[in-house]
């Protein structure tokens, strides 16, 4: 049990070494809300892991354990099954991880999790780069952005992980923003009342990586929305709902410009950009009329 | 975000672990960060709780019937500047850190 | 008393079964692979009340184990090889966590160049890893020392880890007549799983693993070292329990007709007993010779060993891993450090490499050799015992100029 040594709101500590505007601090927040303290977390190392604690000390009212950066999934797998060999079937049982160490070094345990049916919720809350170790390009790194392994710009699309979820036709699979917290909120409640894997992955702005003023996370957070570069979006039951469908989608050249990440761009790879980001909505909208 | 009942105690006994493990639940002094600090102007407030939603770090609490009807704790404000860009009716302005306590220092 | 026929791999799960674990997690590795069929068999039968997990690989195959136990409950899996390797950083974890998972690891070569065989170079690799590492000689070893690491591994003056290693195919499919327990009796050894330290629980949180600052490090790894200590007394101490419920026998080391050996060879695993029939046939022709098996490595023995070997003039190593960069093999290097600052000669011998067998010549060479030292005679020592001469020109390739 917990020696509580500051008071808190809810399930997580007041003051977490997060960045100042985080948008994980605020996804960790209210997916931990949502799901109540009949929870264990597995965490890898990485800006989650801020949570985790240091020494002695945690950040988190529930029980929870730092795993290694790729086995998040197989984690999960174990204390739920233990859990299941105990009749324990109440507990919700949580992975917490990034884009890294989810669409990279963790996508093999997490694939391995999903086709095995797992009843795990795997959150993950995508900043597009390895964040805690300086900003190094990974996988979900969007085309275009520069990180400090991909510093003119990365050269390739980034993975979509969703469709990946839905590759392996799990019960329940969606993205979320940061920016739209009712519907994060309820997209984590339907995680927790799925018979099976969920899987949200959550967009989640980064002032230090994609260098923007940290005031600016919900307002960059809507616009990657409203131009279609997050596309918010449903997989459940085999079937794929687009959330808030957009009419029109917005430019994307004042979201790119309001980050430092993308100020290599010319004019024309912005031109280029726009062109990839309409294409992709269109495909998804198609995608999403096949049902 | 709810206040939590308290569940009944149970009987807890002092014991020694071995491994890394963490059993203290604190908080750090996250607002000496502060290099801004948000300031309410409470006469302009509509009370919609967009900014105590949005606070990353969930430290602004709104009392709909008090005239200081938004209530900022400064002790882990990182001065982030969420609440003052989403507020939407712009009540919330970021003021120079250094000279906020300078005022509060006068005023106290 | 029940006897059954089981090769390595059946006692293996036998013992699985007999301390009745709660979540199997276990992925396929040549040789290992029947211990995860068997397991898996069991489940779909219900003679093992517990949750299969078919991983996707050894990495997840740790995880999920170390994982499952975490939430108070035995858990179960088993490698070999490059699976060993895959885990290995997960091995560190389980251990620097305290989670004492007992886990049979079927010694095969690592690759390269690929083998199916055995050596010890997969075991050897995690040595230091913080897991106890017991070896067995034979297919009734692996079902003893099964139970008894349950025991051992999960004592609260130990709490680490344990490796129960047999040798691929050697020990691993071959069959041989054993004596099975009966539940109640192992039951009654090893008691029901009680988790004594870290735990997750949502009635009793706490938060496993997360960074340790500088100023803690050096003390929760100390903590381990403090732990390996501790095994060496509760490893004799359950072994002498062991003996008096199921009235086996079993040691730390074991002296076999060393007493007044002029020359002993120390081995572990299946090599040990050819090298003990060896000893009874050098015997008869009146040469003095003795074995000195380990069966506990990790902690290895050093004090058990010293006062076996102390007046001993001669003494070879057998080491079934190359210990490459090293002046030899493992095993000889910590045998030399528990002999240190004695006048012994402690020679070294890597062979059996890759699933090379270790037949009876070698070892009668060996004698030999330690033999002709003890007789003061000065010879070239060979130290890779059963390379062949060609080793430099086994392949030949026609390249284009």
């Amino acid at each position: 049990m917990y020696k509580i040594n500051a008071e808190s709101k809810g399930l997580v500590s007041h003051g977490v070494s997060a960045c100042a505007g985080c948008a994980l601090e605020l996804i960790f927040r209210n997916v931990l809300d949502v799901l109540g303290e009949d929870t264990i977390i597995v965490i890898p190392p990485g800006c989650s892991a801020l949570f985790s604690g240091y020494g002695k000390e945690t950040a988190v009212k529930i029980p929870g354990a730092q795993m290694t950066l790729e086995a998040t999934a197989a984690c999960c797998t174990g204390i739920k099954r233990g859990l299941l060999a105990q009749g324990n079937t109440h507990t919700t049982v949580l992975g917490f991880a990034g884009d890294g160490g989810t669409v990279d070094i963790g996508l093999q345990s997490l694939s391995g999790m999903m086709e095995r049916m797992e009843k795990v919720i795997y959150v993950c809350y995508d900043n597009e780069a390895y964040m805690n170790t300086g900003i190094q390009g990974s996988s979900s790194t969007p085309l275009g952005a520069s990180t400090t392994t991909t510093p003119a710009g990365k050269p390739t699309k980034r993975k979509d992980l969703v469709g990946i979820a839905a590759a392996h036709d799990i019960p329940y699979a969606a993205t979320a923003s940061v920016a739209y917290l009712t519907d994060l909120r309820k997209k984590v409640k339907k995680a927790k009342e799925t018979d099976g894997p969920s899987l949200l992955h959550i967009h989640a702005p980064c002032p230090t990586g994609w260098r923007y003023d940290p005031a600016k996370t919900i307002e960059i957070a809507r616009a990657a929305v409203e131009t279609g570069c997050w596309i918010l979006c449903e997989f459940e039951n085999g079937k794929w709902v687009i959330n808030k469908p957009l009419k029109e989608l917005k430019p994307v050249g004042a979201y790119l410009k309001a980050q430092g990440r993308f100020n290599n761009l010319k004019e024309h790879d912005i031109a280029q950009l726009q062109i990839q980001v309409r294409d992709h909505y269109a495909r998804f909208i198609e995608k999403a009329k096949l049902n | 975000m709810q206040r939590r009942p308290e569940k009944p105690m149970k009987t807890l006994k002092s014991c020694k672990v071995l491994g890394p493990v963490a059993t203290i639940f604190d908080s750090a002094n996250t607002g000496s960060w502060r290099i801004e600090r948000p300031v309410v102007k409470f006469e302009d407030c509509i009370k919609c709780g967009t900014c105590a939603r949005y606070c990353p770090a969930n430290i602004i609490d709104i009392f709909k019937d008090e005239r200081e009807c938004v209530v900022i704790d400064y002790y882990y404000c990182k001065g982030c500047g969420i609440c003052a860009n989403e507020c939407p009716v712009g009540c919330i302005e970021m003021v120079d850190e250094r000279s906020a306590r300078k005022n509060d220092l006068q005023n106290a | 008393m029940t006897y059954k026929m089981l090769d390595g791999n059946g006692a293996a799960v036998e013992a699985m079964k007999l301390a009745r674990v709660k979540v199997v997690s276990a992925y396929p590795i040549t040789p290992q692979s029947s211990i995860a069929e068997k397991l898996s068999e069991l489940v779909a039968k219900g003679e093992l009340d517990a949750e299969y997990i078919r991983v996707e690989s050894e990495h997840t195959a740790m995880s999920a184990a170390a994982a499952a136990q975490l939430t108070g409950v035995r858990a179960a899996t088993a490698t070999s090889s490059v699976g060993l390797a895959l885990m290995s950083e997960v091995v560190g974890l389980a251990a620097g966590c305290r989670v004492p998972i007992v886990m049979p690891v079927v010694n095969r070569a690592l690759v390269a160049p690929w083998s199916l065989w055995c050596d010890h170079s997969d075991a050897m690799s995690v040595r230091d890893s913080g897991w106890l590492q017991f070896y067995c000689q034979n297919v009734q070893d692996v079902l003893d020392l099964m139970i008894m690491a349950y025991k051992i591994a999960e004592h609260e003056k130990v709490l680490l880890p344990a490796m129960v290693c047999l040798d691929g195919f050697f020990l691993s499919h071959s069959m041989q007549k054993v004596e099975v327990y009966d539940q109640k009796l192992v039951d009654q050894f090893i008691g029901e799983y009680i988790p004594k330290n870290t735990y997750l629980n949502t009635e009793d949180p706490m938060f496993i693993c997360d960074l340790t600052p500088p100023e803690d490090f050096t003390e929760l790894k100390y903590q381990q070292k403090v732990a390996m200590d501790n095994a060496v007394d509760v490893i004799a101490e359950v072994q002498d329990e062991f003996y008096r419920i199921f009235g086996r026998k079993s040691s730390i080391i074991e002296e076999y007709m060393t007493e007044d050996a002029d020359a002993v060879l120390v081995a572990l695993g299946s090599m040990s007993g050819t090298a003990k029939h060896v000893a009874n046939e050098m015997r008869k022709r009146g040469l003095r010779v003795g074995v000195l098996k380990i069966v506990v490595y990790r902690p290895f023995p050093f004090k058990q060993i010293r006062e076996a070997l102390k007046a001993k003039k001669v003494v070879g190593v057998f080491d079934r891993s190359a210990g490459l960069g090293a002046q030899g093999g493992p095993v000889w290097t910590e045998v030399c450090a528990a002999l240190r600052g004695l006048d012994i000669d402690i020679r070294g011998y890597v062979g059996g490499l890759g699933g090379r067998d270790v037949p009876e010549t070698t070892i009668e060479k060996i004698f030999n050799e330690l033999l002709d030292i003890y007789k003061g005679k000065r010879i070239l020592h060979t130290n890779w015992i059963d390379v062949k001469d060609n080793a430099m020109e086994i392949r030949e390739v026609l390249k284009v100029v």
